[in-house]
């Protein structure tokens, strides 16, 4: 029973670790990109339909990963070359996507979807309990190498270092010679390439099928998500099993039928991310400090 | 005196016609300039003569429009900053080009070769600070450190790249007197090792200390080069600025007035990780009296200007009183209508909003303190634009303010004359008090001049003013008493004939009067 | 190639009102080849989408109805976003002025009185009014970022409705469909013109809140305050005005036009209350604040404007058979040439073709 929860668990917590890690990477270089929730349905959409077609849903992720990685390059355009605002591009970038999204799976409502398999890792999936985290799909040992990864990255490789100081001050780092335009692409690109590859976990194995505005949320709770770990790669793991378990919780509630009304039970996670926004912003210190300081400033450097 | 000279081709670095444009405005026109190897030239102009514009078209960050750099006698085009840090120039940013965020020695790394691993980093930036005598510890956070200290790292960061050539923008403007000491003393050795050194001041004093040749610019031509110390002060400053300018006429010191500022015990905390808190500030400004508050940027200037003028009320309302009124829990228009005037440091964003026309910002101002005037329709508050357009005019031409239109934008105005319209904006109120945060930051010689005799003379007229600037020269000029604020400690205040720059930069360095009365005999 | 920016000296008069016109026209251009993609003839399908809604007097009287709670909404929003409060949750707020203003046919369904009408309306706008005064709250005095609170709120507002209707307010007499009692006639907001069409009064509230707003914004202190406050907050402080109030102010009345939207989409329009009582307007009304640049004035055109997308949306099932789904495809690509056509207004845009760099470079 525990083991089966656990499993329900990692499933619902993935995606948003992975989308939250992509806009970490994007908020840290001074880049706030409000379309998660547009670039994941993108690529849940795109993963379903690959999958469809090629028969892999293998071909499916990538599209997924590809086809996020795309659109966020749109809202790159906009807001990186054109310096429009970025929280109105954003927005439009969710916008955008819920609606082509949903004109690009309309054919694909009610098919049955074809599902990731796990991959056994063989002696380490023989661990009594612990095993189960080596018998998991492809989605969940991406979300643990990338946390690793992207933590590495920020805060022991020199890219990483630019990186970070482009979020600090961008007039500085262009003074210096540091490519702050580039570099931001870069970021929002693999922002947009980490929210296309949560929507393909959604549409090929949290639930493998295609419903439109199946991301019901998750990539403002990802964005939620990124605030609460005060833009660190770690605390964005534990806070995307923190709302994988909330979520979870629910649905088991909502099933064992406790007189609650479902419609309490499944606003719980949106409630439980105000919740968690405000003890967070309770710190006013830490927000502060932590805030890449450039963060959504427009930058036009002079030549 | 002033011929022109073709760069030497001994030059290390010379400039031939180099010129800038942005649009249609011209920021460097023709430029002609030659640097030989171990010498310190200097590189002379007003505010917005195009002095900055230059560097960073020498350091890589700005494209020429036209002319061209030679390096050693070979024409070169530097791309980049990373370009011209591989041809041997350094550069130290006026303002800073530092990352509040990140230690030094990331800061440090950032402008290194990827290839060296932070801690050799840091070793090496230790064993250099200690040789230049510039202390630094490398794993602090840059955002916990004084300005000196931030300049050490940028000079140290451009020292660190072995560099023949290390450019410095404006670096005294942030510095104690001692410190600038300190800096020249650097430069000098800097000097004897063969390296040469492009400083950029518009301070004719230290210029004629420690510079060997000069170069004048203005309005983004050269407008001489000479050396500076067969010069005399008058005669550099004709240069920078084209014509003589209007000597400040002087306050007498008089017998006090009646107090119309106060400051008692005025304690305030950090209201974020990156401010000042205020200790114990007590300060008296009697009507016709000038105090100036010295100090280096970032010792609680602008938290003890936000808390005079009630931008952030304080909690003891016994604590700031104008007009013998206790004001500290009262807002900034309820201090205004006691008649309080106030100017913030920043000019755009804070004393004024860019994106808005002139008249708007005189309502910014004003809304409340002319709500007769210019306020109708009772609780729907009409705007009367018609009012607030020829109090606009009228306060544009008492301050001789240029503009181009009759109601530009507050951005679209050179930081001269905008400050003048913003200091005009207070005083066609005539206050009884008026508290002033760096009057003639970043403005030309022209405005800065016209606006502290304003100052003077409002003074004059009997109001009490206080002014807090990071300029010893504009103290000296306008202040009748000075008083030094140090890490969010005020000194006592003393009449500004007793007091010497030597004073003022203890003060600035965190010694007590006591201290330094010490100090002074212990000198003599 | 590259794009090189250079900004102006101040914002383009021409481009403030070419803009907009501009974003027009590329997403009718890029309409078209997404219909020629679609295989089907991309004039035909561009006239019935955009021209054949607007040629018969009771398709007017549907783009008024769709145009009122747009135009309701985004003048409340544009308020907000000019003070820098980025409320994105009117689709809550909606929602929850439309069951604030329920509450009297829905609960006291008895009573009938004259009254009832003007006091569901407020009791709408005051819904709508206390539901944006959650993230107003929580911005002004718990630091909290209004973005994800009042997104957030949409969802819980939803399921709350959804809640409502199935459980506490279902209709007795409705064979166990979702929906409440019918409102009686006195609650029904009446048509303008009922001899010609559905269109009610909305669309004259809609109207006289843009001029309302247009006029608070140009002539008195409280518009200025919006301003100065929405471009620079320290000199908002200097002014004596408080970021903390704005929050209030803006927040409160956006979220009370997007109420007072609701309650009359429902009393006019659909007459009870259901699960779904909206087609996004919250959301689209965030389009139409933005193309109409923020200005009152602006937005009824631009309300206009994103109802017919609507409407030509359901024109275009109907007589070539593509999805209604483009409507939103079409409002989206709407607020992304929008957004990137606004960049002209302040920046002149530049083609810099490499080649003549590498000239430069290549002397070295």
């Amino acid at each position: 029973m525990l083991e089966a929860i656990l499993l329900t668990v990692i499933t619902a917590a993935t995606p948003l670790v992975i989308a939250s890690l992509g806009e970490l990477v994007a908020e840290r270089s001074g880049v706030l990109n409000l379309g998660v929730e547009g670039m994941m349905i993108m690529g849940a959409v795109a993963a379903f339909a690959i999958t469809q077609i090629s028969g892999s849903p293998y071909m499916g992720l990538l599209a997924g990963i590809a086809c996020g990685g795309l659109f966020s390059l749109l809202f790159g355009f906009l807001t990186l070359t054109l310096v429009a605002n970025q929280v109105a591009t954003g927005l439009s970038l969710t916008l955008l996507g819920l609606g082509v999204s949903g004109m690009l799976g309309e054919s694909f409502v009610g098919v049955p979807g074809i599902k990731l398999q796990p991959i056994v890792i063989p002696l380490l999936s023989d661990i009594p309990f612990l095993g189960l985290l080596f018998r998991q799909d492809i989605a969940f040992y991406l979300s643990i190498a990338l946390v690793v990864g992207v933590n590495w990255f920020l805060f022991r490789s020199r890219a990483g270092l630019k990186l970070r100081a482009i979020g600090d001050n961008h007039g500085s780092a262009h003074a210096l010679g540091i490519e702050v335009i580039r570099t931001r692409y870069l970021a929002v690109l693999f922002g947009g390439a980490c929210a296309g590859l949560a929507g393909a976990q959604l549409s090929l194995i949290y639930t493998p099928q295609w419903v439109e505005n199946m991301t019901a949320g998750r990539g403002w709770i990802a964005l939620a998500l990124v605030v609460f770990a005060s833009w660190r790669p770690w605390r964005v793991l534990a806070g995307g099993y923190l709302f994988g378990a909330v979520s979870i919780g629910q649905l088991h509630a909502q099933a064992m039928g406790l007189g609650i009304p479902s419609q309490f039970l499944s606003a719980l996670p949106y409630a439980a991310t105000i919740i968690v926004l405000i003890v967070i912003s309770q710190n006013r210190r830490t927000t502060l400090i932590n805030t890449p300081a450039s963060l959504g400033k427009p930058f036009v450097p002079d030549r | 005196m002033t011929e022109n000279e073709v760069p030497r081709a001994d030059s290390l670095l010379a400039v031939r016609g180099l010129t800038k444009r942005f649009g249609t405005f011209v920021a460097c026109n023709g430029i002609d300039l030659g640097i030989g190897a171990g010498e310190i030239h200097a590189l002379l102009g007003e505010n917005g003569a195009g002095k900055s514009t230059l560097v960073k078209m020498l350091f890589g960050v700005l494209a020429p429009s036209d002319g061209e750099i030679l390096w050693k006698g070979t024409p070169v085009a530097i791309g980049s900053p990373g370009a011209a840090r591989k041809l041997g120039i350094g550069m130290v940013f006026q303002h800073f080009s530092l990352f509040e965020a990140l230690t030094v020695a990331e800061n440090i790394a950032l402008s290194l070769d990827p290839g060296i691993s932070l801690s050799r980093i840091a070793d090496e930036a230790a064993a250099l600070s200690r040789e230049y005598g510039l202390p630094l510890d490398p794993k602090a956070h840059v955002a916990d450190l004084s300005v000196g200290e931030r300049q050490r790292i940028e000079i140290v960061r451009a020292l660190l790249q072995n560099p023949s050539l290390i450019i410095l923008d404006e670096p005294t403007s942030v510095l104690t007197p001692q410190e600038a000491d300190r800096l020249f003393e650097t430069l000098e050795k800097l000097r004897s090792e063969g390296r040469s050194v492009l400083y950029i001041s518009h301070r004719l004093e230290e210029v004629q200390r420690i510079c060997d040749r000069a170069t004048v610019l203005r309005h983004g031509k050269v407008t001489g080069a000479c050396d500076p110390r067969k010069e005399t002060p008058a005669s550099l400053a004709r240069m920078m600025v084209g014509s003589d300018v209007a000597a400040v006429t002087h306050i007498e010191r008089r017998d006090a007035g009646v107090v119309q500022l106060e400051a008692a015990k005025l304690s305030v905390a950090a209201r974020t990780p990156f401010a000042v808190a205020l200790k114990d500030v007590s300060l008296k400004v009697h009507a016709g009296q000038i105090l100036a508050i010295a100090g280096v940027a970032g010792n609680g200037q602008g938290e003890l200007f936000d808390a005079l003028s009630g931008e952030y009320p304080v909690a003891d309302n016994e604590s700031v009183r104008i007009r013998q009124k206790p004001v500290g829990r009262l807002g900034i228009n309820q201090r205004r209508l006691l008649g309080a005037g106030f100017v913030p440091e920043e000019r755009h964003g804070h004393a004024a909003v860019s994106g808005l026309p002139l008249s708007d910002n005189l309502v910014l101002a004003r809304s409340q303190s002319d709500r007769k005037a210019f306020l109708a329709g009772g609780f729907l508050g009409l705007i009367r634009h018609s009012a607030v357009l020829s109090a606009t005019r009228r306060i544009s031409a008492e301050m001789d303010v240029r503009k181009s239109g009759d109601d530009p934008l507050a951005g679209s105005l050179s930081g001269g004359n905008l400050q003048k319209f913003i200091v005009g904006r207070e005083l066609d109120r005539q206050p009884a008090v008026l508290v002033v945060n760096q009057p003639t930051w970043g403005v030309d010689a022209g405005a800065a001049s016209r606006i502290r005799q304003a100052l003077v003379d409002l003074a004059r007229s009997g109001s009490a003013v206080l002014v807090i600037s990071q300029d010893l020269d504009e103290i000296f000029e306008v202040a009748t008493d000075i008083a030094v604020i140090s890490e969010g400690r005020l000194s006592e205040p003393s009449p500004a004939a007793e007091m010497t720059r030597e004073k003022i930069g203890l003060l600035m360095g965190g010694l007590t009067h006591r201290h330094v009365e010490a100090e002074s005999v212990h000198a003599h | 190639m590259r794009i090189e920016l250079e900004k102006r000296a101040g914002a383009s008069r021409l481009f403030s009102f070419l803009s907009p016109l501009l974003a027009l026209l590329l997403t009718v251009i890029f309409g078209g080849i997404m219909f020629a993609l679609l295989g089907k003839d991309p004039i035909h399908a561009l006239h019935s989408f955009f021209i054949e809604p607007l040629l018969e007097v009771w398709s007017l009287h549907e783009l008024a109805i769709k145009a009122g709670p747009l135009i309701l909404i985004a003048v409340g929003l544009s308020v907000c976003y000019r003070s820098n409060n980025w409320n994105i949750g009117a689709e809550g707020q909606y929602v929850m002025g439309a069951i604030a203003g329920s509450i009297l046919p829905v609960v006291f369904f008895e009573w009938n009185s004259p009254l009832i009408l003007p006091l569901m309306l407020i009791m709408g706008a005051i819904g709508g009014a206390l539901y944006a005064g959650i993230p107003a709250l929580l911005k002004a005095h718990f630091n909290t970022n209004e973005i994800l609170t009042s997104l957030m709120l949409v969802y819980i507002a939803q399921l709350f409705l959804d809640w409502l209707v199935r459980g506490a307010w279902r209709n007795p007499q409705g064979m166990n469909f979702p929906e409440t009692r019918s409102f009686a006639p006195e609650a029904v907001l009446p048509p303008i013109m009922e001899a010609s069409g559905r269109a009610h009064w909305s669309f004259v509230f809609a109207l006289i809140a843009a001029v309302a707003v247009w006029f608070m914004m140009h002539y008195t202190l409280k518009g200025f305050e919006v301003t100065v406050l929405g471009q620079s907050p320290r000199a908002g402080r200097f002014a004596g005005f408080s970021s903390r109030k704005m929050i209030w102010f803006s927040m409160l009345l956006s979220g009370g036009l997007a109420g007072f939207a609701g309650i009359s989409e429902v009393s006019g329009s659909i007459g009870h209350l259901q699960p779904i009582i909206s087609p996004g307007y919250g959301f689209t009304a965030i389009i139409v604040a933005f193309l109409g640049r923020l200005n009152p004035l602006g937005i009824i055109a631009s309300g206009l404007v994103l109802a017919l997308t609507y409407l030509g949306g359901e024109a275009a099932q109907l007589s070539i058979g593509v999805s209604d789904k483009v409507t939103r495809v079409f409002q989206g690509l709407l607020l992304f040439f929008v957004l990137s056509c606004d960049t002209l207004i302040h920046y002149k845009v530049r083609l810099v073709f490499d080649r003549v760099r590498q000239k430069i470079e290549g002397a070295a």
